[in-house]
């Protein structure tokens, strides 16, 4: 009843892919930390991976609301594939797409776009979280180069990205006019993927520290105006709230419907049917009241991105909801389950472990609520 | 009677914190609320009971945005017959002149009987596009109007002074006035006006209609500041009753009781 | 579904909340204290036709659709939560079910009066002993002739003391139940009628709660609404849209809170700081504005599937109230939290919000049986 014919045609495609494809996956991709390069190929194939570029971008030219449909869907199936769909969208190549000038987004954004290249973005520091003033990273211009140094941490598809925009300052003392956001290749001298981390969820992606020593980039490499790192990461946050909201919300419904499948099919010991106990028919109301509710929020964001509209303060409450309500759900979940929910027989306790770095990732729940007083109280 | 009306849609600056955005020229107006300008509210419920008098036609006109198509639509559902919005968004540096030339562009084929105005718009505070518009047009006005009686063409108007006063005048139509807040109640559109009227055509007009050569602004806008803060308040400590004794003493040292 | 409002929507909004500011909210607090069912307030209503959102124009309605009357009932309820109450029953217990129920004659006598305010509907459902359990339920109505005389008594019924129709549910053939039950139209100065205690309520104290009592009451046949037998499904439908309504009653009470809580921390001053500087102030003003907004979704999206004429939304329905009046009750407790010592006292509006919020999670079923339906419909 929400969406529109056009949307609920794509939604089909989507879940179809999902259910078939994606989903039979999932376990295996968790339990061997497996990077699903397989169905990256796939959602290319499909044109997912960059849903509201233009067609002259290699997108799909669809729009903002298209794409929280597509990471909501793989989500409800597959954290780490919708993680992976988020990252590569809206850090990747959304960035490029907003501040890139036209010869990098041919050089970058196309083939990005097409799915030839893997995306990432490099904003997190080991002592630079949801405060990106504190970015410690420097890019000092030397003759016509940028002479990076710094460490990056926890970032999704770091270690197999192709194409990296990250923020670097000239001096950390001036905070955020400091910053600049640049584009780092694969490969590129001085530039290596650190560390991968070992992670509670999403273990079917890859989370990886970057490390810059003496890296030297071209002028070409600087994307967006000096000293604009912030507005092009504040741009590109603001979207990805979307999309992590609708990944949260992809889960929370995964855990929804596993549950309500498993009360239908299941009768407790003492013969009462599972779905006439008011324990679990309360639990079960709750959680499709917020995933319903966790859905409008995200849809409403998405609607006033693609019509231009401001959608900060909406995309913050649409993230901070999805995830705060996600948790408890694939909680509620596993407690419906009861001791076989804790197994991996049931995907409930992968979407709980998954769902947890939906409150943290992107700007802490904390972190939104601040954006989201700081906008109500006119600040 | 036929009856114009200019309204104008502000942002409610009243309550909120107000910001200077990256240009230096205007307000940051992202999380503010837009309404039609107060005086303006009065202005159009006076031309709508002047309608309902006499008969006639009621048409409101602005000069704004797309948004104030919802403000015109407002209007709509009040009372007015027709609405005129003149796009803003096709000329540029608009001041009090060139809004007043481009107000008499887009109705000087119209006939008239009264123009109404607001006095004074709560985002600018210019309180001269009424006055200008009144001489473009050549017709006599009267500004901060508070009471309007009229018997075929003569019009017996007060106006507020400083002071308490009120001066009245008498005035031939076709004539302006700038209305005054307080001068009637406004009314709330109903329910089935409102459908009604979201159902209405606007008209819009912009450069393409109005000829732009000849009308020109007398001023620019340079730049927007506040003002650094001034020293002369003094925060008073004590207890209630020495502060209240140190307020008392102020007072009278000013000569103000 | 639309997420942004339609044009007329938009104007409705605009003329609703100023109304509600200017007319509404300046009496609030005195009614809330005496009690004193708004009749002023009501007729201007009616000039405006807000007592007739949804009825057609044809019967002296306004004609809007249901995302439409969820808003105006925000509006009203955000100034003044038992003046909303008096409106979303008059709109959708009383004008919806004679709109969508009653022959061309019933909604020809009834829908002017309703919509004009000449005489307001009240929605006699409830019983001593048969609240969410409506089958529980003991009036009766026997034909007798041409008329059926009705039996029994009902309780808290909103708008009852100054009413002028009701609509009364009784059983016509009790060993039937749930399809053993019919829906009448009474009108207030039938003999045998009479209005039993006056409700002292916690909260929405001005909306003339009262009891109905009929003994031996002569309700012509022709005020039978629908056929006999269908009173449970007609009850069951009015309550869906009903229940857009609540959750709009809920949204706007919501918002009166954080409004007052926003307004509030910017003024108050802690430890030489205005408290909205916070962070625990900010998190509670963020949960509250993001749970209202979460609401406010979930109401106009029940709305949206009555406007498209989905014959089964209780689903939608049941989620708008249980969700909308839950957390109106959370955020006018977090609000009165905001506001410390002061919220606790009649200095400020925050107590009375709080004391109206609690009734939106007990009636029209209360959030238990919300929970129930809508489990219900995911598992069947």
């Amino acid at each position: 009843m929400i969406l529109d014919e056009k949307h609920k045609e794509f939604r089909k495609k989507v879940k179809e892919f999902a259910d078939k494809e994606v989903a039979p996956r999932a376990k295996e991709l968790d339990m061997n930390s497996e990077f699903p390069w397989d169905l990256i190929k796939r959602m290319a194939e499909l044109e997912l991976l960059a849903l509201y570029v233009p067609k002259e971008y290699g997108g799909a030219g669809l729009d903002v609301f298209s794409y929280a449909i597509a990471v909501e869907e793989i989500g409800r199936v597959c954290g780490s594939t919708g993680i992976f769909l988020a990252a590569h969208s809206s850090l990747g190549v959304y960035p490029v797409y907003h501040s890139g000038t036209e010869e990098q987004k041919q050089k970058y954004l196309i083939p990005m776009a097409r799915g030839e290249k893997i995306g990432s973005f490099g904003l997190t520091e080991p002592n630079a979280g949801s405060d990106a003033a504190g970015t410690q990273t420097t890019a000092k211009l030397i003759g016509d180069k940028y002479i990076v140094n710094g460490t990056k941490r926890f970032i999704t598809s770091g270690g197999v990205a192709d194409i990296i925009v990250f923020t670097a300052t000239k001096d950390p003392s001036l905070g955020y006019a400091g910053i600049s956001a640049f584009i780092v290749e694969k490969g590129t001298p001085g530039f290596s993927p650190g560390k991968e981390e070992d992670k509670l969820g999403l273990r079917g992606s890859m989370t990886s520290e970057l490390v810059f020593e003496d890296c030297a980039l071209p002028k070409d490499n600087l994307l967006g105006k000096e000293g604009e790192g912030f507005k092009v990461f504040m741009g590109t946050l603001d979207g990805g709230r979307i999309s992590i909201g609708a990944l949260a919300l992809g889960i929370a419904q995964g855990a929804l419907d596993a549950s309500v499948k498993f009360v239908k099919e299941n009768k407790k010991s003492s013969g009462r049917l599972m779905k006439k106990m008011q324990s679990i028919q309360s639990r079960i109301a709750e959680m499709a009241t917020e995933v319903e509710a966790a859905r409008l929020l995200i849809y409403q964001a998405a609607m006033l991105k693609d019509n231009d509209l401001p959608f900060t303060k909406e995309s913050a409450m649409a993230k901070y909801y999805a995830s705060i309500i996600g948790t408890k759900a694939c909680d509620m979940a596993i407690t419906i389950h009861g001791m076989l929910g804790l197994t991996n027989e049931y995907p409930v306790e992968r979407f709980l472990r998954d769902e947890k770095l939906m409150e943290i990732g992107e700007g802490t729940s904390e972190i939104q609520k601040i954006v989201i007083a700081r906008q109500i109280l006119g600040k | 009677m036929d009856i114009i009306v200019c309204i104008k849609r502000v942002a409610q600056t009243a309550e909120a914190d107000v910001k200077i955005d990256s240009s230096g020229k205007d307000i940051v107006k992202d999380r503010l609320t837009f309404d039609m300008n107060e005086s303006d509210t009065y202005a159009l419920e006076e031309a709508i009971l002047l309608k309902e008098k006499f008969g006639g036609t009621l048409t409101a006109v602005s000069l704004g945005t797309v948004q104030a198509e919802d403000t015109l639509r407002i209007a709509l559902a009040k009372g007015a017959d027709s609405a005129i919005r003149i796009k803003a968004e096709d000329f540029e540096g608009l001041d009090g002149y060139k809004t007043a030339q481009l107000l008499k562009a887009a109705i000087k084929d119209l006939k008239f009987d009264v123009v109404f105005t607001g006095c004074i718009a709560t985002d600018d505070y210019y309180s001269q596009v009424g006055v200008t518009l009144a001489e473009l047009l050549g017709v006599p006005h009267a500004t901060l109007v508070t009471k309007i009686d009229i018997q075929d063409t003569k019009a017996q108007v007060h106006r507020e002074l400083e002071g308490g006063l009120i001066e009245h005048l008498d005035m031939t139509l076709p004539a302006l006035f700038t209305i005054q807040t307080g001068i009637n109640e406004p009314r709330y559109a109903s329910l089935i006006a409102i459908r009604r009227a979201a159902k209405k055509e606007i008209k819009v007009i912009g450069a393409s209609e109005i000829e732009p050569t000849g009308i020109q602004a007398n001023a620019s806008l340079e730049e927007l500041f506040t003002p650094p803060a001034g020293k002369r308040a003094e925060i008073l400590s004590g207890s209630m009753d020495e502060i209240s004794a140190k307020v008392a003493g102020i007072i009278k040292e000013k000569g103000l009781i | 579904m639309n997420f942004d409002l339609t044009n007329d929507q938009k104007m409705l909004q605009d003329q609703v909340k100023k109304f509600a500011d200017s007319v509404l909210a300046p009496v609030a607090p005195d009614i809330d204290k005496s009690g004193e069912f708004p009749w002023d307030n009501i007729k201007k209503m009616a000039e405006l036709g807000l007592l007739g959102i949804i009825i057609p124009e044809e019967y002296g309605g306004a004609g809007f659709d249901y995302i439409s009357l969820a808003i105006a009932i925000e509006e009203i309820s955000r100034a003044c939560a038992s003046t909303g109450v008096i409106v979303a029953v008059n709109n959708s217990l009383a004008g919806y079910p004679i709109m969508q129920f009653g022959n061309e004659e019933q909604k020809k006598k009834y829908l002017p009066l309703l919509c004009k305010g000449e005489k307001l509907g009240a929605f006699g459902l409830t019983e001593p002993n048969a609240g969410s359990d409506v089958a529980a339920m003991e009036t009766t109505a026997r034909l007798d002739g041409d008329h059926y005389i009705l039996n029994g008594t009902k309780r808290f019924i909103t708008n009852a003391g100054e009413a002028g129709i009701y609509m009364v549910f009784a059983y016509t053939n009790k060993e039937l139940k749930h399809k053993g039950m019919s829906t009448f139209i009474v009108e207030r100065d039938t003999p045998g009628f009479s209005l039993g205690k006056h409700e002292d309520l916690m909260g929405i104290r001005a909306t003339a709660n009262c009891e109905l009592i009929f003994e031996d009451v002569k309700i012509p046949r022709e005020n039978l609404l629908g056929k006999e037998g269908e009173g449970f499904k007609m009850c069951m439908n009015t309550l869906d849209v009903s229940r857009i309504d609540i959750g709009a009653q809920a949204v706007g009470i919501a918002q009166s809170a954080l409004d007052e809580s926003i307004k509030y921390s910017k003024e108050r001053k802690t430890f030489g700081q205005p408290i909205c500087n916070f962070q625990m102030v900010q998190s509670m003003l963020a949960e509250m504005a993001t749970e209202i907004q979460a609401a406010r979704m979930l109401v106009y999206y029940a709305g949206h599937c009555k406007n498209k004429g989905m014959t089964r939304f209780s689903k939608e329905a049941a989620m708008a109230k249980y969700y909308a009046s839950s957390i109106s009750v959370d955020v006018a407790r977090k609000a009165v939290q905001i506001h410390g010592g002061y919220g606790y006292t009649k200095d400020y509006p925050i107590e009375r919000i709080y004391r109206d919020a609690k009734i939106l999670e007990l009636y029209e079923g209360t959030n238990e049986i919300q929970k129930i339906i809508i489990a219900r419909e995911l598992t069947r």
